[in-house]
């Protein structure tokens, strides 16, 4: 069942803005990494939602309700797992010898990434959204310093996401069940900023530390000197996600309100 | 049913009903939000939603205020523990400089809990000063299992990491309660400080397991593979924690009675569809994670599955169980904790 048929109407002409000029830029930056995978992952393509999105069928509505958040998260594990796995595949990963302390720490990541998604395609079920396909940048995987720098991403991002996600969860289950994995991702979040420089497991990048909070939405923002996470709204975060992931795998998170 | 009329009335006999809700605006706000896909059948519920954000402190369960006093009990005593942090020996500067960030990390939620606490019309405790806290465990004679905390960085390393594991636990445990769910800007706030209590967890990891006098904690050493305890995550039950048994329960099952109340200050903490398991548990949301769930699990090595699926997932802590973890490292006769249990 999908509502994608459905015409969004003023909230389609809304978010047009957000997500054209981002299309655009990642179709010419990842256009030939994308033609390879795309065969593999269009499977699956059962989406559920109750709500209208914005209406635009190229994207891939999570839904609304707990249902919508848990989609959401899924849809961010799918693209850390990706990550990890091209990360292990990748030449900057394969250099190094197996008793590594850093190949062993990406190996941990890749481990709970893949049992992160595994869960929530699982708890999902016939509610799950569908395998999304990534595009990483030419190179992501060949050097120690995009390896990283973009784990560094994924890991901050997670962790904004799940936090500024909390809020929209109604039952206490979900809401836990977000909790036990948001700590393990700002755990990975923070010893890989210390494998990019040590003692950046906090900084006033992540958490509110010489500036307030700058999230749109206002429950998420807190005052300098707090030390709170800077968590982010779904909206917030899937402008960012999205340049990670293809034309028909790019989210729409507009019910998660 | 005409619910500002209600509000009205309870306004005759309670004039800060209002200052009770978080504020005016955010009980409209919250009232139209809810409005638009509410039926009439639905609304009786709503409302005591949102009348147990007034009057919530009661046996039945925590209030916010009651929450957030509770979270800031743990911050004072991480806070005083971390001013404890000048007399090490044996410990790199890059390490001293790691307390420091993290000692004024919980010198802010300090503050910032009890400006929430005075904004949302509660009173927060007073500091309980270093006086309230024995760090070597030993209730006030100090002289406990940690006797040498002041000076051996190992040992101060071990308490940290399991005040910050514990911290971790206890914010994942209370996010779900009824006054915390309700209160949406609480709950984010919640939410941002126990991600940064793990960051905090992770980086102690890293230093336990190089030792306190690396330069490069998270690089590790040639000496020490990454394997050696501890993880940056929690693995299994942690092997009993950073000074097994005394640490064991930080990593233990926590308590589930559900209804029972303790002290003075209302539940236990515990909240339907919530069970707070030991840190091996691998069943999640009604599933029990093992190689069969998923044929992508077959990429992980069997070896490192079982270990890999507790670590994946961190479990959290009723107040009970934290206050009595917690109450290890007050004086005998003070009851910051103990009003808990």
């Amino acid at each position: 069942m999908s509502d994608k048929l459905k015409t969004g109407g003023d909230e389609a002409e809304f978010a047009k803005p957000l997500y054209v000029p981002i299309k655009r830029r990642s179709f010419f930056m990842y256009a030939g990494a994308t033609a390879g995978a795309t065969a593999l992952l269009l499977s699956g393509c059962d989406d559920d939602d109750s709500g209208s999105g914005s209406g635009d069928p190229s994207l891939v509505n999570v839904g609304s309700g707990d249902t919508g958040v848990l989609n959401y998260a899924y849809a961010l594990e799918q693209l850390e797992a990706a990550f990890y796995t091209q990360v292990r595949t990748g030449s900057y990963y394969t250099s190094l010898a197996p008793a590594n302390a850093e190949r062993q720490i990406l190996d941990d990541l890749y481990y709970h990434e893949v049992i992160h998604r595994e869960f929530f395609k699982t708890a999902l079920a016939g509610s799950a959204i569908k395998a999304l396909v990534p595009v990483f940048p030419a190179n992501t995987f060949s050097s120690r310093a995009t390896v990283l720098a973009t784990a560094k991403a994924f890991e901050d991002l997670g962790v904004a996401a799940y936090n500024g996600a909390g809020q929209y969860i109604t039952s206490p289950g979900y809401l836990y069940l977000a909790g036990k994995i948001v700590s393990v991702e700002a755990r990975h979040a923070a010893i890989i900023r210390d494998l990019l420089g040590e003692n950046t497991f906090v900084g006033n990048d992540v958490i509110t530390l010489t500036s307030a909070s700058t999230s749109s939405v206002a429950t998420n923002n807190a005052p300098a000197n707090s030390s709170l996470e800077r968590a982010l709204s779904p909206t917030e975060v899937v402008a960012i996600a999205n340049t990670f992931l293809a034309e028909g795998s790019k989210l729409d998170v507009s019910n998660i309100r | 049913m005409n619910f500002f009329q209600i509000l009205s009335d309870i306004e005759k006999v309670d004039p800060e009903v209002y200052e009770r809700l978080d504020s005016r605006r955010a009980i409209f706000k919250h009232m139209s939000g809810l409005g638009q896909k509410m039926t009439a059948a639905a609304l009786p519920l709503a409302v005591g939603a949102i009348f147990n954000k007034a009057y919530g402190q009661t046996a039945a369960s925590l209030g916010v205020n009651d929450v957030l006093n509770f979270a800031l009990r743990l911050e004072y005593l991480e806070s005083h523990f971390y001013q404890q942090r000048t007399t090490l020996t044996g410990i790199s500067q890059q390490n001293r400089d790691a307390l420091s960030l993290i000692a004024t990390d919980e010198a802010n939620h300090v503050n910032f809990l009890r400006t929430t606490i005075t904004a949302l019309g509660g009173t927060p405790i007073a500091d309980p000063t270093a006086a309230a806290f024995d760090f070597t465990g030993g209730k006030g004679n100090n002289a406990g299992a940690f006797a040498n905390y002041r000076t051996n960085a190992a040992t101060y390393l071990a308490l940290a990491q399991s005040f910050e594991d514990t911290g971790v636990r206890a914010y994942k445990g209370a996010a779900p309660l009824t006054n915390v769910m309700a209160n949406k800007t609480v709950l984010t706030a919640a939410l941002n400080i126990h991600s940064v209590e793990a960051r905090h967890a992770s980086h102690l990891r890293a230093m336990r397991r190089a030792g306190a006098a690396s330069t490069t904690p998270s690089q590790g050493v040639p000496a020490t593979p990454y394997t050696a305890a501890p993880k940056s995550w929690i693995s299994g039950n942690d092997g009993g924690g950073a000074a097994a048994p005394t640490t064991a329960p930080i990593y233990g099952a926590g308590n589930d009675t559900g209804a029972a109340t303790y002290g003075a200050s209302g539940a236990n903490g515990t909240t339907a569809g919530v069970t707070f398991l030991t840190e091996t548990n691998v069943s999640q949301g009604g599933i029990t994670l093992s190689a069969t769930t998923s044929a992508a699990f077959a990429s992980i090595p069997a070896a490192a599955l079982t270990a890999a699926l507790t670590e994946a997932f961190d479990e959290g802590l009723d107040v009970k169980t934290v206050a009595t973890i917690a109450n290890l490292f007050v004086v005998t006769g003070n009851n910051l904790f103990s009003v808990y249990l």
